[in-house]
């Protein structure tokens, strides 16, 4: 009898459980589903309000094909992000990878100082540098193009990534190293194809975080990117969102918010692993 | 995003393979990146206290005005405004976050069965740009195409259609809501890392005292999560301080620019003004004020674990 009854409890207590895990689950997930199924609306349908999520009258592309045809285009923006977001990554991990050796392994004058510089650039938020930030682009030459944008990505990003590449370098033991010097290895084979190896999770999570960071971010290339040509996806999808080409055509701006979220979904459901890896370098100790 | 906080580095070996010629190989490795901070970040910095001490418009040339543009700021109440509403809107998310992400914290904590499920689908919101969440909201809340007002008025639950956006208290809560959903699993997984640091023995022992739920939490939980709250908090506040994207996107400092942000403002007074020395002015103090918190958080993390 006790035992039916505790089996009893068990049982209520994992229904609870489980019931308040799917419900808190639907809440959290609703408004992404609701917005990739309204997408594939018909424009017709896609300009009424959303119930149901999905379309009743047939699954469409129309909704992705209108979107080319404001400004310069969905594509042009898409291409625009993902040379951006691309270019970031590889930028950021070349020079991360090359700065975590340097202040994990060599001893040289300023050292210090040039490590609590790049961590301390943390502190400052570079929204508050932003002006200035645009008035150097325009020195360089670099005003309105996605190569500046780029710069100002990296450079966000490598707190974060110098901090974790020195780390995971610091964790790789001398001995590998010395071995490896005595089989005759010079310093870029050293780097390249003793090291690199040893602290691939690092490299993988770097990227991970700066190709988020690079393909969301929306300030900056909204003050920086004056042409249309030049938008990233976030600032053409605002453009659109607010009307500036004419009434808001809300089935586009679904699409638009899929092709901006889908990329980042696939990467954090792919490489969890590494992200919550990130999460933990950075924000615990 | 930012999320590195403490810098202490783990013990390292003091010997260094090599010597003389090898130093300066270590300064061309992180060459690239002191150039790259010292280009977008500490000439920029410099710059923005140098420009604002001018008038500084975006054509034509500039003149020193000294404290001109500070003295500006102590008459701009647009400004105090938006700083007045950016301390109410941090206080009152990061409020709403906790109370969100400390129980869902606690939920997912332990590995059982469709954990790791549960904890991914509350963290997907996280992994997706704070540009795209607030276009999505921007619809799901629209008034005649999206989905709340028009439910609720197909329901019947509201005889007119309802703009959520159009006053104040309905689209600042709405804002707060979308940036919960948003948020919350992050600062979930941050602190389960300090649930999970927490050794169980204690609390089994205190079971054994007789120390029920709250007791347990009041006594060995907080205490010892003290550190990863002092985070959370951390990356809670910097982040509201610098809102942007939600407020300008959804409501466009609106209803009646009484959701004008800082950052909102100093974005506003530069790049459509083009009254770029004010602008710089409004960074300085903006700056001065991110840079105390940030110490005095900093102060907050340092203190050793149960000292008070």
């Amino acid at each position: 009898m006790a035992q039916a009854m505790s089996d009893t409890g068990k049982l209520a207590a994992r229904l609870a459980r489980h019931s308040t895990g799917i419900i808190a689950s639907v809440l959290f997930v609703a408004p992404i589903v609701w917005t990739v199924l309204s997408a594939f609306k018909p424009a017709q349908e896609a300009r009424l309000p959303p119930l149901p999520p999905w379309p009743t009258t047939g699954f469409s592309l129309e909704n992705y094909a209108t979107l080319n045809s404001f400004g310069d285009g969905l594509w042009v923006s898409t291409q625009n992000s993902i040379y951006v977001s691309v270019m970031t990554v590889i930028l950021s991990v070349i020079v991360s990878v090359l700065a975590g050796y340097g202040f994990s392994r060599f001893r040289f004058p300023l050292k210090d100082l040039f490590f609590v510089l790049i961590l301390s650039t943390i502190m400052i938020p570079f929204q508050s540098i932003l002006t200035p930030i645009f008035l150097v682009l325009t020195k360089l030459g670099l005003h309105n193009t996605l190569t500046g944008l780029v710069g100002v990505y990296v450079t966000l990003q490598l707190p974060f990534s110098i901090f974790m590449m020195r780390n995971a370098f610091d964790a790789v033991p001398r001995e590998i190293e010395e071995a490896a010097r005595m089989d005759g290895a010079g310093n870029a084979t050293m780097l390249i194809k003793v090291m690199l190896p040893l602290v691939w999770p690092g490299v993988v999570t770097i990227a991970l975080f700066a190709f988020l960071g690079a393909w969301n971010e929306f300030l900056a290339a909204l003050v920086l990117m004056t042409d249309q040509s030049k938008f990233t996806l976030p600032v053409m999808m605002t453009a659109l969102q607010s009307g500036r080409f004419g009434a808001i055509d809300w089935g586009a701006v679904q699409a638009g918010v899929t092709v901006m979220m889908v990329p980042c979904l696939i990467l954090f459901l792919a490489l969890q692993r590494f992200y919550i890896r990130g999460l933990m370098a950075g924000a615990v100790k | 995003m930012t999320t590195i906080t403490a810098t202490t580095a783990p013990p390292r070996a003091r010997k260094l393979v090599g010597a003389g010629r090898r130093q300066w190989i270590g300064l061309l490795y992180v060459a690239p990146a002191v150039a790259l901070v010292m280009v977008f970040f500490v000439i920029p910095l410099g710059m923005t206290a140098w420009m604002s001490l001018h008038n500084w418009p975006l054509m034509g040339e500039h003149s020193f005005i000294g404290l001109g543009n500070y003295w500006a700021i102590l008459r701009d109440t647009r400004f105090w405004n938006a700083l007045r509403f950016t301390g109410y809107y941090t206080v009152v998310v990061t409020i709403a976050i906790f109370a969100v992400a400390f129980p869902l914290a606690i939920f997912i904590e332990r590995p059982r069965p469709f954990t790791n499920l549960y904890r991914t689908m509350f963290f997907m919101p996280a992994v997706v740009g704070f540009a795209s969440a607030s276009l999505l909201w921007s619809w799901l809340l629209n008034v005649d195409s999206g989905l709340f007002s028009p439910a609720a008025y197909d329901l019947g639950l509201i005889d007119k259609k309802f703009n959520l956006l159009a006053t104040f208290q309905p689209a600042f809560w709405s804002i707060i809501a979308m940036v919960v959903w948003k948020v919350a699993g992050f600062t979930m997984i941050i602190l389960m890392t300090g649930l999970q640091s927490i050794p169980q023995d204690l609390q089994e022992a205190a079971v054994i005292d007789g120390a029920g739920p709250f007791a347990r939490f009041r006594a060995i939980t907080l205490p010892l999560m003290r550190r990863t709250l002092a985070l959370a908090l951390i990356l809670s506040v910097a982040g509201s301080i610098l809102a942007f994207d939600q407020f300008y996107i959804i409501l466009r400092g609106g209803p009646r620019n009484q959701t004008l942000t800082a950052v909102y403002w100093i974005f506003n007074q530069s790049f459509v003004s083009f009254k770029l020395g004010y602008g710089a002015a409004l960074s300085m103090v903006l700056l001065v004020i991110l840079v105390t918190l940030s110490l005095v958080q900093l102060w907050l993390l340092r203190k050793p674990e149960g000292l008070d």
